[in-house]
């Protein structure tokens, strides 16, 4: 009896190791229009509204948390806003005679103007779950293929870029955060409005997450000859050519240039940026799905 | 060792409910930029209440889930915890652990080694994995905050398998003093 009771355990333990083995084979083996990819999606399908029914029923619980952990840092985080707006007044004065002289240049070069966000088609979802784990950074949201969602989107909060769309269903679908080991933005830093004559065109780099610091993104590949200060803002780069289009259109804010490291020996300087999102606290995002792709007409065009 | 039918339905919905609520409430509260995960301690707790085959029955249908609702690739969790499950369980069976504290430090042991196990599993799959000291501090907050959750977590998963748990003989001396019938004291 004893060991029948043995023998039936670790056949269980087997026959659910082995099944184990063979789904992670077959995921692994297919492509992502195969029968465990679409069983996966169909599964999300079923469960995405369930799963929001349930991040609305305990957001009550959730901002409570939040709103004891905000506590304890928001003295500190007022006093470094105060000093933040009093930076940002002098910028929009600076800002406001930049944008009026950019418009008279432009109409003379009878260049269109960037692309804005409410150009893209925006389209506002709900954010209803979150990989717990650490070495993932995405989340779901409850909007899919059947509002216009499609893979490789921007995903942008009312504070900056958020992330892609990297897998999609027809009523939810995956994000894929900055913060993300996949994720990779081409940047450009914009100098501060009192070093507006030292921005250069070329100041380009790559925004890759600082893995194990979700407040932190680092800027790579910046070249040695720009000089970047703290302060100074980093937006999304956009398309540089036809060939390899960017994902991202151009002039989405991405963060604030917090720390510059100061190597020596290294071809291209690295700096750290703080992301303007805040990708831990997300409620709502808004995927743009009229992206680079999809609005031609509105990229810069010199005319004839 | 067949399991009842009823005590199958509620491991499916508890499954269910748990890996929900991880995905929509718990992961979004960040502490020290992690967050917890109540997967392992659900499993946990189950392997410590059943045994070895009903945790690790409830580590691959909370793993499949897991990565069903995450979009991950399927059968990792599943393997990691399905494994977590197993050992949990036939600790349980070998060493039957009386301390009330032990679904506390098996529940911070299972954190991390269902952290680690998952990395590892994407590793070899080939997965780039990015490793460095902020991710063993991020383990490590991530082992506190679950080691909190895991007396709730295993009272909770108690009182919901209650009706289907054998019955514990320093409950049921408790329970029979309290009532007076079987107390020595009372036959003196």
């Amino acid at each position: 009896m004893y060991k029948q009771t043995v023998r039936r355990r670790r056949a269980v333990l087997a026959v659910l190791i082995a099944l184990c083995l063979i789904l992670l084979t077959a995921y692994f083996g297919e492509s992502s229009g195969g029968v465990l990819h679409s069983v996966q999606r169909g599964a999300l399908s079923v469960l995405a509204p369930i799963q929001e029914g349930a991040s609305r029923a305990v957001k009550p619980a959730r901002d409570l948390v939040g709103w004891v952990g905000d506590a304890f840092g928001a003295k500190g985080e007022r006093d470094s806003l105060r000093k933040e707006n009093v930076v940002l007044r002098r910028q929009v004065a600076a800002l406001d005679n930049a944008d009026r002289q950019n418009r008279q240049l432009a109409g003379l070069l009878a260049i269109d103007k960037a692309a804005e966000i409410a150009d893209l088609a925006p389209v506002t979802a709900r954010v209803i779950g979150r990989s717990p784990t650490i070495w993932y950074s995405t989340l779901n949201i409850d909007k899919g293929s059947s509002a216009g969602i499609a893979v490789n989107q921007a995903v942008v909060s009312a504070d900056g870029l958020v992330g892609r769309v990297s897998a999609v269903t027809s009523g939810a679908s995956q994000v894929t955060l900055l913060t993300d080991q996949s994720s990779g933005v081409s940047a450009k830093v914009i100098a501060r409005p009192d070093r507006l004559a030292q921005d250069r065109i070329g100041s380009l780099g790559l925004v890759k997450p600082s893995i194990g610091k979700p407040s932190d993104l680092v800027v790579d590949f910046l070249p040695r000859g720009i000089k970047v200060v703290l302060g100074d803002r980093v937006v999304t780069a956009g398309t540089q050519s036809d060939a390899l289009e960017s994902l991202f259109p151009p002039g989405i804010p991405i963060g604030l240039v917090s720390a510059v490291d100061a190597t020596e020996l290294d071809l291209y300087q690295r700096v750290h940026l703080r992301p303007f999102a805040t990708l831990r606290q997300l409620d709502f995002v808004q995927v743009l799905t009229g992206g680079p792709k999809t609005a031609p007409g509105k990229r810069a065009q010199v005319g004839p | 060792m067949k399991l009842p039918a009823m005590l199958l339905v509620r491991l499916g919905l508890l499954a269910l409910l748990s890996v929900i609520i991880e995905t929509a409430a718990i992961s979004e509260i960040s502490v020290f930029g992690t967050s917890a995960d109540i997967t392992p301690l659900v499993v946990v707790a189950v392997a410590l209440l059943l045994g070895a085959v009903p945790g690790a029955l409830m580590g691959f249908v909370m793993g499949l889930l897991v990565d069903t609702m995450l979009l991950q690739t399927m059968g990792v969790s599943a393997l990691v915890l399905t494994a977590i499950g197993y050992t949990v369980g036939r600790y349980r069976e070998v060493r039957d652990p009386a301390n009330t504290l032990t679904p506390v430090v098996i529940g911070v042991i299972a954190t991390a080694a269902s952290t680690l196990g998952f990395g590892l599993v994407e590793f070899l799959l080939g997965v780039d994995v990015p490793f460095n000291l902020l991710l063993v501090r991020d383990v490590f907050i991530m082992m506190v905050v679950n080691g909190v959750l895991a007396l709730p977590v295993f009272i909770i998963v108690r009182w919901v398998l209650a009706p289907y748990l054998p019955d514990d003989p320093r409950r049921r001396r408790r329970r029979a003093y309290t009532t007076g019938g079987l107390s020595p004291l009372s036959r003196s």
